[in-house]
């Protein structure tokens, strides 16, 4: 019995192993640190505006990328002054439930702020955090996580 | 629930307390469980039929109800009923305890019930066989529809002869009920029995709803609802249905809890992007700020006596947990292992909190003393969290969720229970996936 379950743990290992390495030579693009700087989940405001800034796990910093997306979307507000928008804060399915809902939460702050830097009044942007609620991939892998681990910027109707 | 209480009439009938010879040891893991017999309870003949109820196999059904409680602890080991030897009514007057022991049961449990007048009377004995003598003899009279309860308070008073520790069966557990794809999940709140009967869902699915959490005398529910998208702390009766959000909070408030009075919610404030923790008094509804950090401060819990506060911070960089003084003075860090911490919550026993500890990808499920030393991981897993106490700090309720494929295929949410021995890890069956789970206390007590 015991020598089953380490046998199966071996077995384990070895798949792991080898989805693991499939994994970095497909997907290295893809992340970099273990942000997703890939567009697979990726729609846009306007041409060329993309919706959504992606983080590291734990983490609410901005990437230079991200502050690159965010620059365009305030260009673009600028643009449509009437507009608002609603910043959704989200994680990854490897915390606890509520310190991921504050972790969203810090998450779409940081992008209002650097929003509101680049001039977009406080009172056109809502902030509101899902936590690990509504991921925009199920899958139970890092790629998943990094591209669940995101704020989106969504128009408000 | 408090008129169902009530309603209750418990009465001794006389009470041996000599000193028993027969004692279960719930200290260590049982692997050596207490065979006992639960002989059905003998239904009356002159009993009245009740149109909802097979009073025919009431005492059959109480009796199977015992049985399952008792090896849902893992302490007692049921045996089967073909090999008894007596006749249900028989045995209630007086065993033949040489016959019982033949069948190496050391514990018997017998009874009978009748319904008159709308009233279901019931009685029970439990009998130590190696000493040939009755333990407990207790009578209950209630409304035939409470026939479940008196299986929950009969299987209480054994636990409790035979343990010397409080029982746990006649509690509710509340949880989020879950359904639909992993990315557009469907929950609800729901109350069932501990054994995982009597199912009652006490929202629509309309709103995201998380982390319900019962107040010392399970008649209020407080709890996150995304309602009109406003995620907020809110306050639920379970009798009447009446909802409310607590506060006036102008952004989210979440991971509410009740103090151990009942007279308090404690609870996450999130204001432009840092979380502290606050408490809302009911009566008076002031409001105090507790913690004033740049850090995320959440998943608060308090000491059953009041006077402490703990909470998951990642002041120190990542989560770890922390013990206060419930004005907020006084912060100490109690954890200091490899990993991250997170979801104290203190047992009611006042000894020991429970956490979840998350390390190289796996989460664990553990215990600790309130000073953060005597660290022990109960249980591993790809992902699990949000410990839960029974009401007597023996076993704790969690939810468990499982690695997802592609578009979240094979994934599901169950809630699991373990003895804080280690031992005894066994699945709570849920009408739909199942997390968030909160044990109430005794119903009654």
């Amino acid at each position: 019995m015991k020598f089953n379950k380490n046998l199966k743990n071996v077995l384990l290992i070895i798949f792991a192993t080898l989805a693991l390495s499939a994994c970095s030579t497909a997907k290295k693009s893809q992340t970099s640190g273990d942000v997703y700087t890939g567009t697979d989940t990726v729609e846009y405001l306007a041409s060329g505006v993309k919706d959504r800034v992606f983080f590291a796990t734990n983490k609410s910093s901005l990437t230079s990328a991200s502050r690159e997306t965010l620059r365009k979307q305030a260009t673009f507000l600028r643009k449509n002054k009437k507009l608002n928008v609603t910043i959704e804060g989200h994680a990854d399915e490897r915390g606890t439930r509520e310190y991921n809902l504050a972790l969203g939460e810090r998450r779409a702050n940081a992008v209002k702020d650097y929003l509101m830097t680049y001039g977009i009044s406080g009172k056109r942007i809502s902030v509101i955090s899902y936590g690990k609620e509504r991921p925009v991939n199920s899958e139970s892998t890092p790629l998943a996580w990094s591209q669940n681990r995101r704020s989106v910027t969504v128009k408000v109707k | 629930m408090k008129k169902i209480a009530i309603l209750f009439i418990i009465f001794f009938i006389f009470n041996s307390y000599s000193y028993a010879l027969i004692k279960v040891d719930i200290t260590r893991g049982n692997l050596d469980p207490l065979p006992i017999a639960v002989s059905p309870l003998h239904v009356d003949d002159k009993s009245e039929n009740i149109k909802e109820l097979e009073v025919k196999n009431l005492g059959a059904s109480i009796s199977s109800i015992i049985e399952k409680n008792f090896k849902s602890t893992g302490l007692f080991n049921p045996l089967k009923k073909e090999a008894f030897v007596q006749k249900p009514d028989i045995a209630h007057l007086k065993p033949r305890f040489e016959d019982w022991r033949l069948i190496k049961a050391q514990a018997l449990v017998t009874g009978k019930l009748s319904i008159n007048g709308n009233k279901l009377k019931v009685e029970f004995r439990l009998w130590d066989l190696t000493a040939s003598k009755e333990m407990v003899a207790l009578a209950f009279t209630t409304t035939p529809s409470n026939w479940r309860r008196v299986a929950h308070i009969i299987s209480d008073k054994i636990y409790e002869r035979l343990t010397g520790e409080d029982g746990y069966f006649d509690t509710r557990i509340i949880y989020v009920a879950e359904s639909g794809p992993k990315n557009q999940r469907v929950k609800k709140l729901a109350i069932m029995d501990q054994d995982g009967s009597r199912t009652k869902y006490l929202t629509l699915g309309n709103e995201l709803v998380l982390t319900p959490r019962f107040n010392p005398s399970n008649q209020m529910v407080t709890y996150l609802s995304y309602f009109r998208n406003l995620p907020r702390v809110y306050l639920l009766d379970i009798e009447t249905g009446k909802q409310e959000v607590v506060g006036n909070f102008p952004g989210m408030t979440f991971a509410p809890r009740f103090s151990p009075d009942g007279k308090k919610i404690i609870m996450s404030f999130a204001k432009d992007g840092n979380s502290d923790i606050y408490t809302m008094d009911l009566e008076t509804r002031i409001v105090e700020r507790i913690t004033d950090h740049s850090s995320i401060d959440t998943s608060p819990s308090y000491s059953p006596d009041g006077k402490y506060i703990s909470f998951n911070s990642d002041r120190s960089g990542l989560q770890q947990i922390y013990v206060m003084k419930s004005d907020g003075s006084n912060v100490k860090r109690i954890t200091f292992g490899n990993g991250i911490y997170g979801t104290p919550v203190w047992s009611p026993r006042g000894d020991l909190i429970a956490f979840t500890k998350m390390r190289k990808g796996k989460f664990y499920i553990g215990v600790m003393r309130s000073d953060g030393s005597g660290e022990r991981l109960l249980t591993e897993n790809f992902y699990q969290e949000a410990p839960s106490w029974s009401p007597n700090g023996r076993v704790l309720v969690f939810y468990r969720e499982t690695k997802s494929g592609p578009d979240g295929k094979g994934f599901s949410a169950k809630l699991w229970s373990i003895d804080i021995t280690g031992y005894n890890e066994r699945k709570i069956q849920t009408e739909t996936d199942a997390s968030d789970p909160s044990w109430s206390s005794l119903l009654s007590k």
